[in-house]
């Protein structure tokens, strides 16, 4: 109790982002995020190097065109997370402004 | 042809012998000039015509005539009038012989007075020398027409020279020079609509900026202020990690949405068919969990759902303890994501009660064990209240047991009321940057008389009773209901600060909850420690209804569907659902929703818009539940009439379980 009301109180946003993170990645199931920035370069990831430029790779491709196709039909739309959702596993991407994170999930498990 | 030999010879002779003299006659002696004279008499050619002395008499005319003997004298051309050759008439005679081009020209041609004003010679002409004076006539003429002109020098083969020169040709040299090509980057873009639309959006932002720039000098103090609607600017992030904070979170939830898939399906979509078998009851199917481990040891409260945001949902953390008290955590909970809550905001005193404003829906106003009230923005980044009321600006000194937002004040400003166990129910104000406080009325013991030890009747005075609940009128604005530790429940007018519209006797030991009925403006329910809820009409001083539970009831809740359906939560880890309309005397519903047995159940909410209800027990758990159709049963509709809608309805169908109570008690009484 002591060391909680002890606790700094910090600026939200800089500690949430770490913790949501680790939060995701303790899930059941997922396998991996991937954080990639605008121009398809992945600057954070729980994989492994090769998978990571694989997927940052695709992904991005597949982001662009899901999100021009969407905007195209309604330009003030914007798309908020694609799921391509396969066999073995699930990858979820959530794209932002200048970021998207991909998580790879396997939701049977 | 001796003869004509003889006569000739006779004429040579005489012309001879006249010549030389005549030595002799007929000279057959001559001397030396017989052989000359021999070679000078004619020979006859061999073929040539022997013509008679007439015919060599004959005169032959000679004429001569222009006519070109070489010019052909027959040449012909096709007529096509006559469609023959026919000759022409007329050759050309003239036969050139010699041609010779020269390049004199006339001195009054157009091209000799051409060249004369080329060279600036003097018009008239330049002769030699000796045409002077007919030249002077002339060059009097020129020298009008040429006023200013030099007189030329005359040129001719005596005096005209010529010198020719070349300069000295300097040597070339090539020479270049070459700038440094600007940078270049390749660029490549599609324009799309919503391209264009982006940069059209930036631009109005940009405008927007600077005219807020504009305003925004003049308007420094009013920083704060009605603050609470304007926007805080997030302060620069460094770090890059941050601005993956919204995707991290709908990443978040889209992996709950998996892992729970189930959960969410059944929330969404299960309604549980076995109901169609279970002639009245109903039951409750558990959905998602929430917990938050640092809020373990805490227990739950105060539950408000959030009215903007239907999947929003707060929970208040404290004890209810006395000797337990610590600390406590306002947590928001969104039915998107069940592992970990949306907003946390840890307190140094347990939270007892909260509530969300209607309209504005990151206002918060808290009430605390320790007697304060506090007001957080959730659009802020600190994890302080905005608002908090110390000791010095009246703060209750007994816990907070109810807080509740009010409409705007005249001013505008928000306010909310709170009930407190020192017996004031006082009205709070978010004035700038103070809370503003007001009493608004006190709950004193009205008529409580105590015997004294002689049998006197001594009436009690300035004693309060402890204020436990309260809830406001829906429509009317200034009437109110507070509950009391002593089991009453006051009828209170914000107008009157002393006196109470009526008392109700309600319940032996406190009202722990308080609650007008969202349709029937007249009925309220109540619950408390002595396991009853009953249910009243405000203008009627006994229940209408009461309910045993057999436990300790915590919280009771009006559906905001149906006027008649409501739901309490017992210490024995039950809930009881009723609908009075299907059941005037049972619950349709009691289903315990706790694993362990000791939990006490201790808050519950209707959700406004989907058919679950949040429970809160005692160890900090919320458990969310989906209520089964039996339980959500809307009146039946008669065959040939539309299906009536709206709360008309349900006020209409409150009335008449009503009056079928007041009439025996009208002809009772």
């Amino acid at each position: 109790i002591a060391t909680f009301l002890g606790r700094k109180l910090q600026p939200r946003p800089q500690n949430e982002v770490e913790e949501t993170l680790k939060r995701i990645q303790g899930q059941k199931g997922v396998q991996g995020i991937i954080i990639v920035n605008a121009e398809g370069i992945p600057i954070k990831t729980t994989l492994d190097n090769s998978s990571t430029v694989q997927y940052a790779g695709l992904i991005h491709q597949l982001v662009m065109k899901a999100r021009s196709t969407v905007r195209d039909i309604d330009p003030q739309n914007d798309l908020t997370f694609l799921r391509v959702r396969s066999k073995k596993n699930e990858i979820m991407i959530a794209p932002d402004k200048d970021y998207f994170l991909i998580v790879i999930q396997n939701p049977s498990d | 042809m001796s003869t004509f030999f003889s006569q000739t010879n006779m004429l040579l002779m005489s012309v001879w012998s006249c010549f030389f003299g005549q030595d002799e006659e007929d000279g057959t002696e001559m001397g030396e000039g017989d052989e000359w004279m021999q070679g000078k008499t004619l020979i006859k050619p061999l073929d040539q015509l022997d013509l008679t002395e007439a015919e060599l008499k004959e005169e032959f005319t000679r004429i001569l005539t222009a006519n070109n003997p070489h010019a052909p004298q027959n040449i012909v051309r096709y007529s096509f009038k006559e469609r023959s050759y026919k000759p022409i008439s007329s050759v050309d005679q003239l036969a050139v012989h010699f041609v010779l081009e020269g390049n004199l020209l006339h001195q009054d041609s157009d091209e000799a007075r051409r060249q004369r004003a080329k060279q600036g010679l003097p018009e008239g002409g330049e002769d030699a020398g000796d045409v002077e004076e007919g030249g002077g006539e002339e060059r009097a003429d020129s020298v009008e027409s040429k006023v200013g002109k030099k007189e030329q020098k005359i040129t001719n083969q005596f005096n005209f020279s010529e010198r020719a020169s070349q300069t000295l040709n300097n040597p070339l040299r090539e020479r270049g020079c070459q700038t440094e090509p600007p940078p270049r980057a390749n660029f490549s873009a599609t324009a799309n609509q919503w391209e264009i639309y982006d940069v059209y959006l930036e631009v109005l932002q940009k405008q927007e900026k600077n005219k807020e720039k504009a305003k925004a000098v003049p308007k420094k103090d009013d920083d704060k202020g009605r603050e609470l609607k304007t926007f805080l600017l997030f302060p620069p992030q460094s770090d890059d990690i941050t601005k993956v904070a919204k995707v991290a979170k709908i990443i978040e939830r889209m992996v709950n949405q998996n892992t729970f898939d189930d959960i969410a399906q059944d929330f969404k979509y299960f309604e549980d068919a076995s109901d169609e078998y279970r002639e009245q009851e109903g039951t409750l199917l558990p959905l998602w969990k929430f917990q938050y481990d640092k809020a373990k040891r805490l227990s739950v409260t105060a539950l408000c759902w959030n009215e903007s945001y239907k999947d929003l949902f707060a929970v208040g953390l404290g004890s209810y303890d006395f000797t337990k008290q610590g600390r406590g955590m306002l947590v928001f909970y969104s039915l998107k994501n069940s592992t970990f809550p949306e907003y946390i905001y840890p307190t140094t005193s347990g939270i007892l009660c909260l509530d969300i404003h209607k309209h504005l829906p990151y206002l918060v106003a808290v009430g605390f064990y320790d007697g304060c009230v506090a007001v957080y923005n959730l659009k802020e980044e600190t994890l302080q209240p905005i608002y908090k009321s110390t000791a010095k600006s009246g703060k209750h000194t007994d816990p907070v047991w109810q807080v509740k937002w009010q409409k705007d004040d005249m001013d505008n400003n928000h306010n909310f009321f709170s009930v407190s166990s020192d017996g004031r129910v006082v009205s709070w104000t978010l004035v700038k940057n103070e809370l503003v406080f007001t009493d608004i009325i006190k709950l004193s013991l009205a008529g409580a008389v105590s015997e004294g030890p002689e049998g006197v009747q001594l009436p009690i005075m300035g004693k309060t009773s402890c204020g436990t609940s309260f809830d406001f009128h829906k429509q009317i604005d200034y009437l109110f209901l507070v509950g009391t530790e002593e089991g009453k429940i006051h009828k209170c007018s914000k107008a009157y600060s002393s006196q109470f519209l009526e008392t109700y006797n309600a319940h032996n030991m406190a009202v722990d909850a308080v609650k007008w009925n969202h349709f029937h403006t007249k009925v309220f329910i109540s619950c408390s420690s002595d396991w009853t809820v009953k249910i009243w009409d405000h203008t009627i001083k006994t229940p209408m209804f009461t309910f045993d539970l057999n436990a300790s009831v915590g919280d009771v809740a009006w559906s905001p569907y149906s006027s008649t359906v409501f739901a309490a939560v017992t210490t024995d880890g039950k809930v009881h659902t009723f609908d009075l309309s299907i059941n005037k005397y049972e619950a349709i519903c009691q289903q315990p929703v706790v694993a362990k047995k000791k939990t006490k159940l201790t808050h519950i909410e209707f959700n406004p818009v989907y058919p679950i209800i949040i429970v809160g027990d005692d160890r900090g758990y919320v458990t969310s539940l989906k209520l089964s159709p039996n339980l959500r049963k809307k009146p039946k509709e008669k065959k040939g009439q539309e299906l009536p809608k709206g709360p008309e309805v349900e006020i209409a169908k409150m009335e008449k379980l009503l009056s079928l109570l007041r009439e025996p008690e009208n002809s009772n009484a």
